[in-house]
Formats: structure tokens, C-alpha cells, sequence
């Protein structure tokens, strides 16, 4: 709301809002700066969602589906198949179901608000979320990897087999930092700041579409039709990448979870 | 005005200038309505939709290895069927064999057996011809001495002077013997 209040003077310069402009006041109290906040209702509404969701459609377990039934069972599936058991394979993925399954929801129900009018407010624009989730998968991979090989587990994952010793100091920190240093944060980051960027550019363009309307120039006035169209597109765009993006940080966790069952043949 | 909300706008930069820096308090409500939505995940939803998958896979395989032993159990059956077909159709084909066999032997003995009858029965026949001739050629030896005797007496009694008395004898004579044989024939 900041956001479309900012730009409303008709004068010459259009300040389009930034980063600082992503964080919206408490809803409790309401208008504080600081408190309890529309991401924390939104994600507390999501756990909400997603289980009742799930639970109905799991409730009944008929073997010939109904319509709630089925839709459930494809979206688990999509999850238990299409990502557990082709990353992870057949013998045991079934351990790490939950975990992915309940990631790609979360982040994907959480990332969906960004594309529902009103709400309008993907909780991963703020990066603590996406911290959280990465930290969780963080300490998962490696806790698997070190359950499986022991510590043994970190030389398996820092050097890899058949490199010339001679090429070892090189490769060594190069695996250190990709895997332990670099891979968490490119997983959260990745994460928030589509999230973020997206939501940026819906605000951008919707001050953008204010500042034009305002204007009393009318070219300026019909060139806010371009922006609405651009903005549309980039709509569009964005609930693309918010389902993605819930898919992409699912298959990562997927990937280093196998690379770490599987670290002895890597 | 723009000045003033800039300015408040810097104000706010102070405070959470840097995207990268994180809400403590938003990271403590991610982290526990995850944790929340994992624990129902794990607790219920995995759980029941594994039994769905886990009874309906279980339906269709056991409906598949209904329909394969069903399957079996008829081919056995056809099989058996057609082994006993076989079998009776073996049976058959020896019982006709022997029956003819049986049928040619009982033949070939009623042929030798009729022969035999024929040529004995023939025989006998011969036999009480020949016996019944002799029989006549000796009741006939000694009836024409006695006839011829008897004839002469009837001749002799009679006075042979008229011919033709004696021809009325002579006819008499015959005509009881002709009566007489009758009788002897009846």
C-alpha cells in the first residue's frame, strides 16, 4: 500500500518503490513496525491449507478415487514419484517422502499467495523463510551423509575419485566451498530472491500504472495500458516461476539428499 | 511530500536496508509451522495415502493372480478333458478292434461249425437212406415170396379154366394190395 501511495504526486520524477518498501507493517499491532505481520499469517494459513487439504483427501483411502481423493493423490505422487523415487531411487526414498513432500507444498502454497489478488504477498519475498527451509535441508544431507558413511562422509564429498593428486589442492577447496559453503546459500537465495524480484516487479508496475494514469499528458496516460500489458505478462511469468521455484528447491533437497545416501559412488 | 516519504524511506534503510538480513520472529514462524505441517505429513497424510496406494496395488495384483490361477486351473481342466477325450477315443478304437476281431473269430467258428453240422447231418442222412433201403430191399425180398405164394394160391383156388376169373383176380389182388399199402402208409 506504500507501495501505490508513494508515487501519487503528479509532479515529473516517478520514484519507483525498492526493498524497503517489501516490508509491510505489523498486522499486530496494527501499523507497527514491528510485531506480528501478514508473511506470519500467511505462513501459519498455509500449514493450515495444506493439511486440511491433504488430510480430506487422504481421509477416506477408497481404492477407486474420488474427485478430492484423486487430485490428492496426484499431487502426492507427483512428489513420491516424479521426484522422490527417480532422484533418490527405488530402495530407499520412501524415508525422505515426507520431508520433500512437505517442502515443495509448503514452499509452493507460500509462493502461490505472490499470484492471488489481495494477497498478493509471496512469504518467501523476506529471505528468513527461505534461511529456515534451506538450514533444515542443510543439516538433513549432511546428517544422511554422515549417518550413511560416517565421518568418513566428508572426504567422500570433498574428494572426488580418479583426480591426479597433483590436482587435489585445487579441487579440494573447490568441493568444500560448492558443497558445504556455497549450497546452502544458493538454496535459499535462489528461493527468496525470485520470490522477492517478483513481487518487486509487481509493485514496480503497479506504481508504474499509478504514476502514468496521474499524469495529465494523455500519451503518458495510454502509455499505462503498455505497462498493464507488460504487467500482466509478468504476471503471468511470476506464478510460472513461484511453481517452479517450489519444484526446483524440492529436487535440489532430493539431489543432495541422494548425493549424500550415495556419496561412496560419486 | 516525496521528500518526506524518501526521507522516511531512509529512515526505514537503517533498519532493514539489507534484503539479506532476516525477521528473527519470521524465521521462528516458518520454521514452526513447518515443523507443524511436517509432523502431520509424516503422521497422517504419508501414512494414509501409502495404505491407498499400498491396498490398491495389493487389489490389482491379487486380482491378477485370481485371474492367473482361474487361468491355470482351466487349462489344467482342458488339458485333463482332452486327455480323457484321448484316452476314450483309445478306448474305443481298441474295444471295435477287438470286437471285430472277436466278430471274425465267431464267424470263422460258426462257418466251421455249420460245415461240420451240414456234413454230419448229410451224413446221417446217407445213412438212414441206405438203412431205410436196406430195410425196404428186405421187407421186400420177403413180401414178394409171400405175395407171390399168396397169388398163386388165389390162382391155383380159383380153377384157372375161365381167363377172364383170372383176370378179375389177378385184378382183386392188386387192388387190396393197394389198399392195403394205403393203410400201411397212413
Amino acid at each position: 500500500m506504500i507501495a501505490l501511495a508513494l508515487p501519487a504526486q503528479d509532479s515529473g520524477t516517478f520514484t519507483p518503490p525498492g526493498i524497503d518498501q517489501m516490508h509491510l507493517p505489523a498486522i499486530l499491532p496494527w501499523g507497527a513496525s514491528d510485531g506480528f505481520s501478514k508473511q506470519m499469517l500467511l505462513v501459519i494459513l498455509s500449514v493450515v491449507l495444506i493439511a486440511t487439504f491433504f488430510i480430506a483427501a487422504a481421509r477416506k483411502q477408497q481404492l477407486v478415487p474420488g474427485k478430492l481423493q484423486f487430485a490428492g493423490e496426484m499431487a502426492y505422487g507427483f512428489v513420491r514419484n516424479s521426484i522422490a523415487k527417480d532422484i533418490i531411487g527405488g530402495r530407499d526414498f520412501m524415508k525422505y517422502v515426507p520431508l520433500l513432500f512437505t517442502l515443495f507444498f509448503f514452499i509452493l502454497v507460500n509462493n502461490i499467495y505472490g499470484a492471488i489478488p489481495v494477497i498478493q504477498l509471496p512469504s518467501f519475498s523476506h529471505v528468513g523463510g527461505a534461511y529456515v527451509l534451506a538450514a533444515v535441508v542443510y543439516v538433513t544431507w549432511i546428517g544422511i551423509g554422515i549417518k550413511k558413511n560416517g565421518l568418513k562422509y566428508f572426504k567422500l564429498a570433498t574428494v572426488p575419485s580418479g583426480v591426479p593428486w597433483f590436482i587435489l589442492p585445487i579441487v579440494v577447496p573447490i568441493e568444500i566451498i560448492s558443497n558445504f559453503l556455497v549450497r546452502p546459500v544458493t538454496h535459499s537465495l535462489r528461493l527468496f530472491a525470485t520470490m522477492m524480484a517478483g513481487h518487486l516487479i509487481v509493485m514496480i508496475a503497479g506504481s508504474g500504472i499509478e504514476f502514468l494514469v496521474s499524469q495529465e499528458n494523455v500519451l503518458l496516460k495510454g502509455a499505462s495500458v503498455l505497462v498493464l500489458v507488460g504487467a500482466i505478462a509478468m504476471y503471468m511469468l511470476e506464478a510460472l516461476i513461484m511453481v517452479l521455484q517450489a519444484y526446483v528447491f524440492t529436487l535440489l533437497t532430493a539431489i543432495y539428499i541422494e548425493g549424500a545416501l550415495h556419496a561412496d559412488s560419486h | 511530500m516525496n521528500q518526506q516519504i524518501i526521507s522516511a524511506a531512509a529512515q526505514g534503510a537503517a533498519e532493514s536496508a539489507n534484503p539479506l538480513l532476516p525477521n528473527p520472529w519470521e524465521m521462528g514462524v516458518v520454521l514452526a509451522g513447518f515443523a507443524v505441517l511436517f509432523y502431520i505429513v509424516v503422521k497422517f497424510v504419508v501414512p494414509m495415502f501409502e495404505k491407498t496406494f499400498a491396498e490398491r496395488a495389493e487389489a490389482i495384483e491379487g486380482g491378477i493372480a485370481k485371474a492367473e490361477k482361474a487361468q491355470a486351473e482351466a487349462s489344467a481342466a482342458l488339458e485333463e478333458y482332452k486327455q480323457q477325450l484321448h484316452d476314450a477315443r483309445a478306448e474305443a478304437n481298441r474295444i471295435r478292434e477287438e470286437a471285430r476281431a472277436e466278430g471274425a473269430q465267431i464267424l470263422a467258428e460258426l462257418k466251421t461249425k455249420a460245415a461240420a453240422e451240414s456234413a454230419r447231418i448229410t451224413e446221417q442222412a446217407h445213412a438212414q437212406i441206405e438203412s431205410e433201403r436196406q430195410a425196404a430191399v428186405v421187407s421186400l425180398r420177403s413180401e414178394v415170396g409171400t405175395l407171390a405164394t399168396t397169388l398163386a394160391e388165389r390162382i391155383v383156388g380159383e380153377s384157372l379154366s375161365d381167363d377172364e376169373r383170372a383176370a378179375r383176380v389177378v385184378d382183386r389182388f392188386l387192388a387190396d394190395l393197394e389198399t392195403q399199402s394205403a393203410g400201411a402208409a397212413k
